[in-house]
């Protein structure tokens, strides 16, 4: 069936399911005609010039507008535990943290990481350490030892605001980090003793910092460092700043088409851009109330959080609901979710099929958005109120260029449907300023003018982009890109093994997992308690999603005529692709 | 039986428990618990196949039925019965 063909989700269908509501983008072509990001800087109170400080517009200006006393944020965790917190709570909270984080001499510029599960402090966090000026560094908090050595190691943190129940990797590391100077548990209950450089802080017992000196960022100061995957190389920090917000704000005010009386769920990490540029940012520039949900994924239980907080705008990621899909749909049923009015993904394509499930179970299509750490914000999507293909990325945002470019000469491809590479014109607010410490991999990402994210597509006559697959190495495994060469760096670690080469593999729920081809070294035998080992082993030390779901031992590993691993020719095979004419492949390129 | 319990139960701890101070019991929660994580869970199901000698098939390698220990008792003796 050509995806083209499918159309759902018209003018007329989306606007039933909204009853009186009017989207906020209106005309997704008027508003390409008019645009002008100067649109969110007046919204925002913003002119050339000012403070521009993401901890205060998005709990201080919130308060000022008279939200103080609205919920900011409504947080269940395990076993139905809830807190809830108004902006000025929020803005409470964040300033409380800021002030002691000034207090232990964090100053502005200093990188501050940010290792928690969702949990409540992390939101508050992020906005104090941003509050005094500091960057804060959100690390997933799920990753192994290494995996945070080797980024806090690369930004020269400071500080870790961490959980007693991490702490055990944030010592292990300690050692041998060069730069870590205290380590805040926020939850540490006193029944064990701390350790060097270990800090108890806990929010309940704090009083609370009614008025804290807001760093007087500028549009251009350091903000947000999140770390991202490259096929080589260690993993590249991607610095954003201060001035983001203005396409954070207006992005999610038009796309995710939030609105006063909205209950948001954004199902993200803030350890993940998004989890911080639409699980915080966004959301509360708005003076919107979100809630988080910090539990293991279970369908149950998410419908059960959708039906408790009467949620009506949900941003999630195809996995979880591709899970959500294997779930069933009578378990849907058992749930009163009619509070939904809007759905969005985000984190790797969005397939047909679960679009079309979506409009059919919740009555409303999950509206695919394409977007990247570097991007910092949504950069083409689905709109409210526009017709959507099912398994397309949709359109660019207003103000946004994109094109598809050859991959030889970097020049716009004109022709409807051929694929190309996926080319954005540099210049919106929330673009990455730079790779932290690699200003060379940076500039290696523009070509003829052109930002080029790594990704390739096709674009339809209608204008509408089609995913097609990464340009590169790099492993999407449910919405998270892994470095196959970090996860190859550590298997070498391992004593047993000599080789490895490390591709994706496909899978119906997560896209793509990590499958690792390895040798082991002389006089060992494969079997599958060594295979268990080697997978616990690079679980511990990178993360869980890049640990190989499979690993298959081989005697030999397919090489150039040099000697470097053909990486392309275990990727084809298991792809099930045409291998073609491998001495080609056996030279270097 | 209370031995395959004990054996999953520790294996669990051991591989699976950031928190020092969290005490497990058969019936916690470890996937919606957020203990084991679903990436994480083939690592767990691989570690039941070999020391069971049992092939789960995925279908039935579920987060629910991988919950809690108990659970993943009642899931391992399906295959050994």
């Amino acid at each position: 069936m050509i995806l083209e063909e499918i159309v759902i989700g018209s003018v007329t269908s989306v606007c039933k399911h909204r009853g009186d509501f009017m989207s906020n983008i209106g005309s997704y072509n008027d508003r390409v005609k008019n645009f002008d990001w100067s649109i969110s800087e007046k919204e925002l109170g913003y002119k050339d010039g000012d403070n521009i400080n993401i901890g205060w517009y998005c709990s201080d200006r919130i308060c000022e507008m008279g939200k103080a006393d609205k919920t900011a944020l409504i947080w269940e965790g395990l076993g139905g535990k809830e807190k809830q917190y108004t902006f000025n709570d929020v803005r409470l909270a964040s300033n409380t943290i800021g002030a002691f984080l000034k207090f232990l001499g964090i100053a502005d510029g200093d990188r501050v990481c940010l290792f928690m599960d969702k949990i409540p402090e992390l939101y508050f966090s992020f906005l104090g350490g941003l509050k005094i000026g500091a960057i804060v560094q959100p690390l997933f908090s799920a990753f192994g030892e290494e995996s945070l050595f080797v980024r806090l190691e690369n930004a020269q943190t400071k500080a870790i605001i961490t959980q007693r129940k991490h702490v055990g990797k944030v010592r292990r590391i300690l050692e041998k980090s060069n730069f870590l100077k205290d380590i805040i548990i926020v939850d540490d209950q006193g029944k064990k003793p701390l350790r060097e450089r270990e800090i108890a802080f806990s929010l309940e017992t704090a009083n609370p910092v009614e008025n804290l000196d807001i760093f007087p960022s500028k549009a251009e100061s350091p903000s947000v460092l999140h770390y991202t995957s490259g096929t080589t190389g260690q993993p590249k920090g991607v610095q954003h700043v201060h001035y983001s917000l203005i396409s954070q704000y207006l992005t999610t005010k038009w796309v995710l088409d939030l609105q006063e009386n909205d209950v948001y769920w954004c199902t993200a990490d803030p350890g993940w851009v998004t989890g911080t540029s639409y699980g915080i940012i966004g959301p509360w520039s708005l003076g919107i109330t979100q809630c988080v949900l910090d539990t293991g994924f279970s369908a149950r239980s998410w419908y059960e959080f959708i039906n408790k907080h009467k949620v009506t705008v949900w941003y999630s990621a195809p996995t979880a609901i591709r899970s959500l899909m294997k779930a069933g749909d009578d378990l849907v049923k058992e749930y009163d979710l009619s509070t939904l009015r809007h759905l969005a993904s985000v984190g790797e394509p969005l397939n047909s099929e679960a679009v079309i499930w979506s409009e059919k179970v919740f009555g409303h299509a999950f509206l695919d958005t394409y977007w990247q750490t570097e991007t910092g914000s949504m950069m083409l999507t689905n709109f409210p109120d526009m017709k959507i293909k099912p398994g397309s990325m949709g359109k660019p945002f207003p103000g946004i260029t994109a094109t598809v470019v050859d991959n030889k000469t970097f020049e716009p491809i004109k022709e409807p449907g051929k694929i190309g590479l996926i080319a954005f014109k540099p210049g919106w607010p929330s673009m990455m300023r730079t790779y932290w410490n690699n200003e060379e991999t940076y500039k290696s990402k523009f070509k003829n003018g052109w930002y080029l994210p790594g990704d390739r597509s096709s674009i339809d006559k209608d204008g509408y982009f089609w995913f097609v697959g990464r340009d590169d190495d790099v492993i999407n495994t449910g919405g998270h890109l892994v470095s196959p060469f970090e996860v190859e760096s550590a298997l070498l670690e391992h004593e047993m093994v000599a080789e490895s080469a490390v591709v994706a593999k496909p899978d119906e729920v997560n896209m793509e997992v990590v499958k690792a081809f390895v040798t082991l070294t002389p006089g060992i035998e494969a079997n599958p308690d060594i295979e268990l080992k080697i997978m616990n082993f690079i679980r511990k030390k990178l993360s869980p999603l890049a640990m190989p779901q499979e690993i298959e031992f081989v005697q030999n590993l397919p090489k150039t005529r040099s000697g470097k691993i053909m990486r392309r020719l275990l990727h084809a095979k298991e792809w099930g692709e045409e291998i073609g004419d491998t001495s080609t492949l056996e030279d270097d390129d | 039986m209370e031995e395959m319990k004990d054996i999953i139960l520790e294996y669990v701890i051991e591989e699976y428990l950031e928190d020092e101070d969290e005490e497990l019991t058969y019936d916690t929660p470890l996937i919606s618990g957020g203990i084991v994580d679903s990436f994480s869970m083939v690592s767990l199901k691989r570690f039941l196949e070999n020391k069971y000698k049992i092939s789960i098939p995925d279908d039935k390698a579920t987060p629910e039925a991988f919950d809690n220990v108990n659970k993943i008792v009642a899931l391992v003796n399906e295959f050994t019965a």
